[in-house]
């Protein structure tokens, strides 16, 4: 039996009278990529912080690579390596000097810093950049080099706390390749993300987090799967008609439906597609509802998300209620 | 793939040797070294700052002061010379809240360099700054006047004191920086107590002309100690008791600082 890589069990944290982690188990195998999926104030940035070393959890165990967090935190540290979610990286100091700094202090000898950290940056796009202060790199720049840094000691295992937040879809694109890469190299990863497709494209297994708890766990599909059958979309002609549809193919689902006002948009789970949708159909045309689209699909982590959670993951309005004010998570 | 992983979990991890922790003070000290070099407005702001102070003293204020038995430029200057290297330490304070908010203490402490280190790293560049603007204002301290009267050995016995007194004050400031997070709060919170510390002592006026409720404190505070004891050494004139317990000042002070820096630095969050 091979030890896990990430063992957690019963972690509780508050900060004041927040909670910000409440009972929280997981175990990440070695080689899996795990991902964290949660609006923010979810309590991911705070499991990371706790799995790092970065902060003591009030009640509960946590191992990483076998070790305890509390108890082994110095060896812990040179089995792990953290991307951030502000990308923490010396502004005055070139990109190399950052890499070479960040080698050092994994205590490794200097040729070997050296070469890791030019070979990091021709693997990153940076080479062109190397010898520029940071100050002067783009977002994505400092991502891919904040991600550089966190590789630099060739850690067994990563922490990416939402690695792509904020960059555009190309950039996005290139880092998940590099993590791919990462992966088939034998790095076991726990990532966060507010992303359903990122943690879609890249996890192994999926845990979803709500105000400090598991709310929902398993593969993609499982997730898909447990909230049974498929969702019936509407889009109505007329924003007006929109609470009037909703009553009107409530009876088709055992949850109520969700309206999207912004995209005139009506969605429900449902079972038995089919029929579903030929009577939903029937029942809008009888009232005269006009639609400009009706359709059964395969539920995404998005439907996943908002039937666990009751809103939605990457909605700032719902996340910024969310967050602990002043709090150091996310 | 996961046999690959596991295999690579159960790596031996490199124990902290002194060396190792030493060559973790040399890196952060040259990168914040380096910090220092490419912000040349602060460099400049921490020894103008100072040189104003003393050349007000000097020309606009200093002939309306009259100490008996001492010319004022050499009264004052060894004060401006404690200035110069207490308001180096409040870029410490500065320094350290900007790299919390920046995420750069979690990337540091993520890392299995030596805890102390990070703060070790910090201080001693700080300090090479300060004995920098140290010798500036010597410099210009002797231009408007000021004279060394004693044995090269006692000014040089001076010197050794005020910068010892300055890194002592560093490690306060890096535990005012720790503490406030926030690096406008930083600045602000340095700065009350360094003028405090500064003007309500024997810096630039004889506590014996402070008004009387003021003249406990004045008296007693480590700035006064340590000004008295520089001038002693610089100009000749009794050392006891103020040279112990100066020394004793700044001992306290950086014990006590580098033990509450370190457990600040710990538990950030």
């Amino acid at each position: 039996m091979v030890a896990a890589a990430v063992e957690v069990d019963r972690v509780t944290k508050q900060f004041g009278s927040t909670v910000a982690l409440r009972d929280v188990s997981l175990t990440v195998e070695a080689g899996e990529v795990l991902a964290l999926l949660g609006p923010n104030g979810a309590g991911k940035t705070t499991l990371i912080r706790i799995l790092t070393t970065l902060l003591i959890p009030d009640s509960g165990r946590a191992r990483v690579g076998s070790l305890d967090v509390q108890q082994d935190a110095r060896a812990i540290r040179s089995l792990i390596g953290l991307a951030g979610q502000f990308a923490s990286v010396d502004e005055l100091l070139t990109g190399r000097e950052n890499l070479e700094l960040v080698g050092l202090l994994y205590h490794l000898e200097k040729s070997e810093y050296r070469r890791r950290a030019h070979d990091a940056l021709e693997q990153m796009m940076l080479a062109g950049a190397g010898d520029k202060p940071v100050k002067t790199y783009s977002g994505g720049m400092r991502r891919r080099l904040d991600l550089a840094a966190s590789l630099i000691g060739r850690p067994p295992i990563l922490f990416l706390d939402e690695p792509t937040t904020g960059l555009d879809p190309r950039t996005r694109n290139d880092l998940w390749a590099f993590i791919e890469e990462l992966v088939s190299e034998g790095t076991t990863v726990l990532l966060t993300t507010q992303y359903m497709d990122e943690a879609e494209h890249l996890a192994d297994r999926i845990i979803v987090l709500d105000t400090g708890s598991i709310v929902a766990q398993g593969t993609a599909d499982d997730l898909k799967d447990q909230l049974g059958g498929d969702v019936l979309e509407i889009r109505v002609s007329d924003l007006a008609d929109l609470e009037r549809a909703a009553a009107l193919v409530a009876q088709f689902g055992s949850v109520a439906p969700r309206l999207n006002p912004d995209l005139k948009g009506v969605s429900l789970p449902v079972t038995g597609s089919a029929k579903v949708l030929i009577a939903a159909g029937r029942a809008l045309d009888d009232s005269g509802i006009a639609l400009d689209d009706l359709e059964i699909r395969r539920p995404s982590l998005d439907d996943v998300f908002l039937t666990f959670t009751g809103h939605g993951a990457a909605t700032s309005g719902d996340g910024a209620t969310r967050s602990i004010p002043g709090g150091p998570d996310e | 793939m996961s046999d690959l992983a596991a295999r690579r979990l159960s790596a031996e991890t490199i124990p902290l040797t002194p060396r190792l922790a030493l060559r973790d003070v040399r890196g952060i000290t040259k990168r914040n070294l380096l910090r220092i070099l490419r912000t040349p407005q602060l460099l400049v702001m921490s020894v103008a700052q100072p040189a104003i102070i003393l050349l007000l003293l000097r020309y606009v204020l200093g002939g309306a002061i009259h100490i008996p038995g001492v010319d004022y430029v050499d009264y004052v200057v060894p004060g401006i010379f404690l200035e110069a290297v207490l308001i180096g330490g409040m870029t410490t304070a500065l320094a350290l809240a900007q790299d919390l908010q920046a995420g750069m203490i979690d990337r540091f402490r993520s890392l299995p360099m030596a805890r102390s280190a990070f703060l070790a790293g910090r201080t001693l560049a700080d300090l090479a700054r300060s004995v920098l603007a140290l010798f500036f204002i010597i410099g210009l301290g002797l231009l408007v006047g000021f004279r060394f009267h004693n044995t090269f050995a006692a000014c040089l016995a001076g010197i050794g004191l005020i910068i010892l007194f300055g890194y002592a004050f560093i490690w306060v400031y890096a535990a005012v920086g720790l503490a406030v997070k926030d690096p406008q709060t930083a600045q602000m919170a340095a700065i009350l107590p360094m003028f405090i510390l500064f003007f309500a002592s024997s810096a630039v006026v004889p506590v014996a002309t402070m008004p009387g409720w003021l003249q406990p404190f004045a008296r007693n505070q480590p700035t006064s100690d340590v000004v008295n004891s520089v001038r002693a050494l610089f100009e000749g004139g009794p050392l006891n008791p103020d040279l112990w317990q100066a020394i004793a000042w700044c001992c306290g002070i950086f014990v006590v600082f580098f033990i509450v820096s370190l457990n600040l630095y710990r538990r950030t969050a």
